[in-house]
């Protein structure tokens, strides 16, 4: 058999030990070479503006389920609000984005009067302005760093992470693990939720944040490139991300991470700290879902609170179900898979069904084929589309020595005979 | 010879049932141990107490040399101090190969940021060769543990367990459902074990233990009964009436 124990599969780099890696990265370069050769802002303009951002927000989602796989998939930590992270990294950007446009515009307005404007001025000009909408003039505390962007990006990182390792550290603490960790983590994403909600919760209540489409003094240089920067960022952001998980999940820890899920009390008795271990994965991918959030919100142009509604954590748990759990491209096909087929289905295109005299609208029906389909998947394919690779590789097949005794490739072989 | 474990009047109680009651016991440092008795004597809840997964409810548990209370702390800050446990039911990772079960069980820092930055140095390979090789199990060193037979994932556990390179080694039941011929080598596996390091095995069997040819602990309803070698324990009345009579 191989020469396992030489070591000759560790001195060689991470991308050539992970084939999967190597034609994931090469697939996404494709795809992203493609989308801007048939863009309206650098190419021959066949996919609408609307398209591209559409598949840059796809990109981001495939990323936040990539988050979602490390803590699920390797960990077995079913997390029920980690667009909760996601979103926390969405409001983190919109704030610097509303508040910078806003401020340039309050600057050039107040140009065409008399005397130049004091700062209190154009700051009251902005607060009324973005807080009008919730009948307040003033900046709540938490928009203190509101006007620098470097700040701004640093809290993209820093609230989703802060909450994640202040969340995890009491639950995995006091060994609440399971059914009940997801309720809690539900409880999390709808308490944020029900708080944003709230007018004087400083971020704009349920009007949430908009307008972060465009970018600030760069008005001129119109959506359809914008879009394609965006699209770029989301690519290259889900491309790095792969190659961290793969990283993570290769090797020792890897090891670690899925022994966890297997059997958590072996592991402990291994002498591995346990808690450490997932409040570590937990909180790394609550930064990659913050990242995620903090791409793809800008592209939705709007945010607000019904975004970390439970509902879309539960819809994330779908996605990477339905993909494949416990492999990374599964997470990232299922991401991409189903939300754009939602994205058909929700947005009318998908033509209606006749059953007799009934006529199924998919925009109504639409979520319950999604039911349907998790359910089928989780019964009858828990290796989710994912799985359907395997089927191609063969990876199935065990490592077995010996000669088959049988005429069939999963006949016995003759050293399992001989026991 | 000073003891490596010392439990001294250990009782844990569940629901009112006295699952060790002033339970005292004490191994030296290489030293095999095996503890006999019949269904809830308590053998099992004394692996429990001693690794950490039970808190007894009073007595004391010294450790080493300066010794040192092992009671409240963690499951894993005791496997750490060298304790190592194998379970009644093979317990290895299936869906990993049998070389990532011996990686992850050797003996190297096990927090987070460490294990994150671990690579396998040319030495750790050997080890595992080496390893593998003790318990039979060098061919199937790129298999998945899933796929081994029963006396295989056995083989296993032991060989992640000697791994750790534990000073003291809890091993529940390993004979349980093995072949003669799979019994021989793990007699063989476990008294060369307790060659640098104390081994207690907690077995049923009375042949196995008449094999392993060591001092012999009886326990019985929470306490131990008799102590002293195997033919001591079984000409003793009290066990015969609790335990061999039946």
């Amino acid at each position: 058999m191989a020469d396992l124990t030489a070591g000759s599969l560790r001195s060689r780099p991470l991308v050539l030990r992970y084939p999967a890696t190597l034609v994931f990265l090469a697939c996404l370069a494709l795809f992203t070479l493609g989308v801007t050769i048939l863009s309206e802002g650098f190419g021959i303009g066949v996919i609408s503006t609307s398209f591209v951002k559409t598949l840059g927000k796809t990109l981001c989602l495939c990323l936040v389920a990539l988050a979602m796989d490390l803590v699920w998939g390797y960990c077995g930590i079913l997390s029920l609000g980690h667009m909760a992270f996601f979103g926390l990294g969405g409001y983190a950007i919109g704030m610097w984005l509303m508040y910078e446009r806003t401020r340039l515009i309050v600057v050039d307005s107040l140009a065409a009067a008399p005397l130049p404007p004091t700062p209190q001025e154009i700051s009251d000009g902005i607060a009324s302005q973005i807080f009008g909408v919730v009948g307040a003039s003033e900046f709540p505390p938490i928009w203190a760093f509101a006007h620098s962007l470097p700040l701004q990006l640093a809290a993209v990182v820093l609230a989703p992470g802060l909450l994640a390792l202040v969340f995890g550290w009491l639950a995995f603490r006091s060994r609440v693990t399971g059914v009940y960790l997801s309720i809690l983590t539900q409880a999390m994403t709808l308490a944020l939720a029900l708080y944003l909600f709230q007018n004087d919760s400083g971020l704009r209540g349920n009007n949430g944040l908009s307008g972060l489409q465009n970018l600030p003094g760069l008005e001129r240089v119109g959506q359809a490139t914008v879009s394609l920067w965006f699209f770029w960022g989301s690519a290259l952001a889900l491309g790095l991300g792969y190659v961290l998980a793969t990283w993570v999940v290769s090797g020792k820890f890897g090891s670690v991470l899925r022994g966890i899920r297997d059997d958590e009390a072996r592991v402990r008795f291994l002498g591995y700290p346990v808690e450490a271990f997932k409040l570590f994965i937990f909180t790394l991918s609550a930064v990659i879902a913050g990242i995620a959030g903090a791409l793809y919100y800008p592209q939705a142009g709007i945010i607000n609170p019904a975004e970390l509604a439970p509902i879309a954590s539960i819809y994330l748990a779908v996605w990477v179900a339905i993909g494949g759990r416990g492999r990374l491209y599964g997470a990232v096909i299922g991401a991409a898979f189903v939300s754009l087929l939602s994205t058909w289905f929700t947005g009318g295109q998908a033509p209606d069904l006749w059953i007799g005299s009934y006529r199924v609208q998919w925009v109504n029906w639409w979520t319950v084929l999604l039911g349907l389909s998790f359910v089928a998947v989780t019964l009858f394919a828990p290796k989710g589309i994912g799985g359907l690779i395997d089927l191609l590789a063969e990876r199935r097949r065990p490592d077995r020595h010996g000669k088959d005794l049988g005429p069939g490739e999963g006949a016995l072989r003759e050293e399992e005979a001989d026991r | 010879m000073s003891a490596l474990l010392e439990v001294s009047g250990v009782s844990v109680s569940f629901d009112g049932f006295k699952a060790l009651n002033n339970l005292s016991f004490s191994i030296g440092k290489s030293e095999l141990r095996a503890v006999i008795g019949p269904n809830g004597a308590g053998k099992t809840t004394f692996m429990d107490v001693v690794t950490g997964k039970t808190r007894p409810d009073e007595g004391r548990i010294l450790w080493g040399e300066p010794p040192v209370s092992l009671l409240g702390k963690s499951e894993s800050a005791i496997a750490v101090a060298g304790v190592g446990r194998k379970f009644q039911r093979p317990t290895v990772f299936e869906d990993q190969s049998v070389q990532d079960n011996l990686m992850m069980a050797l003996s190297k820092p096990r927090t987070p940021f460490s294990v994150l930055t671990f690579k396998p140095a040319s030495v750790d390979y050997a080890r595992i060769k080496e390893l593998a090789e003790v318990i039979g199990l060098s061919a199937e060193l790129g298999r998945k543990s899933g796929e081994l037979s029963h006396g295989q994932k056995q083989w296993l556990e032991i060989g992640m367990l000697l791994a750790q390179e534990p000073k003291l080694l809890l091993v529940d039941e390993p004979a349980a459902g093995m072949t003669t011929a799979e019994r021989e080598k793990t007699t063989r596996i476990l008294r060369d074990a307790a060659r640098d390091r104390a081994v207690v095995v907690v077995e049923h069997d009375m042949d196995f233990v008449r094999k392993l040819d060591c001092k012999v602990t009886v326990l019985h309803e929470g306490s131990v009964l008799a102590e002293g070698s195997l033919d001591h324990v079984t000409g003793n009345k009290d066990v015969i009436e609790v335990y061999l009579g039946r």
